[in-house]
């Protein structure tokens, strides 16, 4: 299946698309709001600060777009701000609000620990997840962000903890994402970008 | 089980091919980056860091083209620098493949630059790189690859650096490099201290046991080294599984 994949300037999205095509897939990077609205299966991509993201959505108009797709059952794989995004707003741009689709703050990780949070990390899975099938329980995922999610919602499969507990992957239906970058992952990224490819055909 | 120290190869280029040199002088061939970068991807390399170090001789074109290829081998975060001077210059090896930037001398010569690069692109994206060198006791500033003093102090700077916008530090000390004689400890756990960010210990290193120091003593989160990778002087893999029969927690990929 043909993977959308919005291209809104972020700077990792030449890398998702490397990893996907790596994978077998046909991909279309886009910014327009039609094909989207078109999609069969989404990719969010993201990485930086979310007011970048937000307001690239707003210039674009895609708040609306992206909403109707999840509405409707498109599959939809949101990448570390992909997944913040999904929240009703962010600490790091508060006046902003986010896509809204899931109830929740993402607030920054406490400076207790160093931040960024940069570097591989493990996973303490809450619920069996399909994205993570496959995965030993002990594999490491690349992580670069500061800003977080919850990780308390009925929504999280997995957790990471860095500083505090954060939800590291979603699952709610066809609505999937994680806070990690699975482009950068190695092995372990490879697997999970495959799972939800899969689940798309 | 949290964050793993990260082990990095650099490759240092003159745009086209990887080369290496004592203390920045002295520079010999010493491979394909393309091909060392498909080989540590493999062998389980946390990031990989590219720099042009003849920058300054001028040949972007080449260095782009080299990140471009480096990156299609890699599935793991690839850090790229050596002359970056400005945004479009950034924006030019971002788009290239690079998903960090790192500065040395220009963001010396104007701290500014740091935060154009944070808003742009965000802090986890900007690696300041610090090349010090000892002064009594203190670390002095260098730029230029080492060749030029500079009146700042390392640990003012790096503290500064963070302030502007630098996610990361790449901290290189200047009396260790080339030597093999092993890490700065002390120069790396004065910077670790003294910032919130995550510190690249880097200059010096030869045996495991060099980096084990550097993530005990130097308070180091990730530690990098060049020729004893190239050379196969060091497999990476030997060094994760020394470090983590000795405790320090690392990623060992299957």
């Amino acid at each position: 299946m043909k993977v959308t994949l919005i291209d809104y300037g972020a700077g990792n999205v030449p890398s998702v698309e490397r990893a996907l095509r790596r994978l077998g897939s046909e991909v279309e990077t886009t910014n327009r709001a039609e094909k989207i609205a078109a999609a069969h299966c989404l990719v969010l991509p993201g990485v930086g600060h979310c007011a970048a993201l937000i307001s690239a959505l707003d210039t674009h108009c895609l708040r609306q777009p992206i909403r109707e797709a999840i509405a409707r059952g498109v599959a939809f794989l949101g990448i570390c701000l992909g997944l913040q995004a999904l929240y009703e707003s962010s600490e790091e741009a508060p006046e902003m609000p986010s896509l809204g689709i899931l109830p929740g703050y993402v607030t920054r990780l406490p400076e207790i620990v160093k931040l960024p949070h940069m570097g591989w990390n493990t996973l303490q899975t809450v619920r069996p997840s399909p994205l993570l099938d496959s995965i030993p329980s002990d594999a490491y995922f690349y992580f670069a962000h500061s800003f977080a999610a919850p990780a308390a919602g009925n929504e999280t499969a997995a957790t990471c903890s860095h500083g505090r507990e954060f939800a590291a992957v979603l699952e709610k239906d066809n609505l999937q994402a994680v806070q990690f970058h699975p482009e950068k992952s190695g092995a372990a990224g490879a697997q999970v970008l495959q799972n939800f490819l899969r689940a798309t055909t | 089980m949290s964050l793993a120290r990260r082990i990095i190869p650099c490759l240092d280029t003159d745009g086209a091919r990887v080369v290496k040199g004592v203390h920045f002088e002295g520079l010999r061939d010493a491979g394909d980056p393309v091909e060392l970068a498909a080989r540590y991807n493999a062998e389980g390399a946390d990031e990989l860091v590219v720099l042009d170090i003849a920058a300054a001789r001028d040949n972007r074109p080449t260095f782009l083209e080299t990140i471009r290829r480096t990156a299609e081998q890699l599935a793991i975060p690839l850090t790229a620098g050596g002359g970056i001077r400005s945004l479009d210059a950034a924006r030019a090896v971002v788009r290239a493949g690079a998903d960090k930037i790192t500065v040395n001398t220009a963001a010396v010569q104007r701290p500014e630059l740091l935060s154009e690069l944070s808003a742009e692109f965000g802090s986890q994206a900007v690696v300041l790189a610090i090349d010090a060198k000892r002064e009594g006791e203190r670390w002095q500033v260098r730029i230029r690859g080492g060749r030029e003093g500079t009146d700042l102090d390392a640990v003012e700077w790096a503290r500064r650096g963070v302030a502007m916008g630098a996610g990361e530090i790449l901290l290189t000390s200047v009396d260790r490099d080339g030597t093999q004689s092993g890490f700065d400890t002390e120069l790396t756990a004065a910077i670790s201290k003294a910032v919130s960010v995550p510190v690249i210990a880097s200059g010096g290193a030869k045996v495991p046991a060099h980096f084990l120091e550097v993530f005990t003593q130097g308070a180091a989160d990730a530690a990098l080294a060049a020729s004893i990778f190239h050379d196969h002087v060091q497999s990476i893999r030997a060094l994760k599984e020394f470090l983590r029969a000795s405790g320090v927690e690392v990623r060992l990929p299957c």
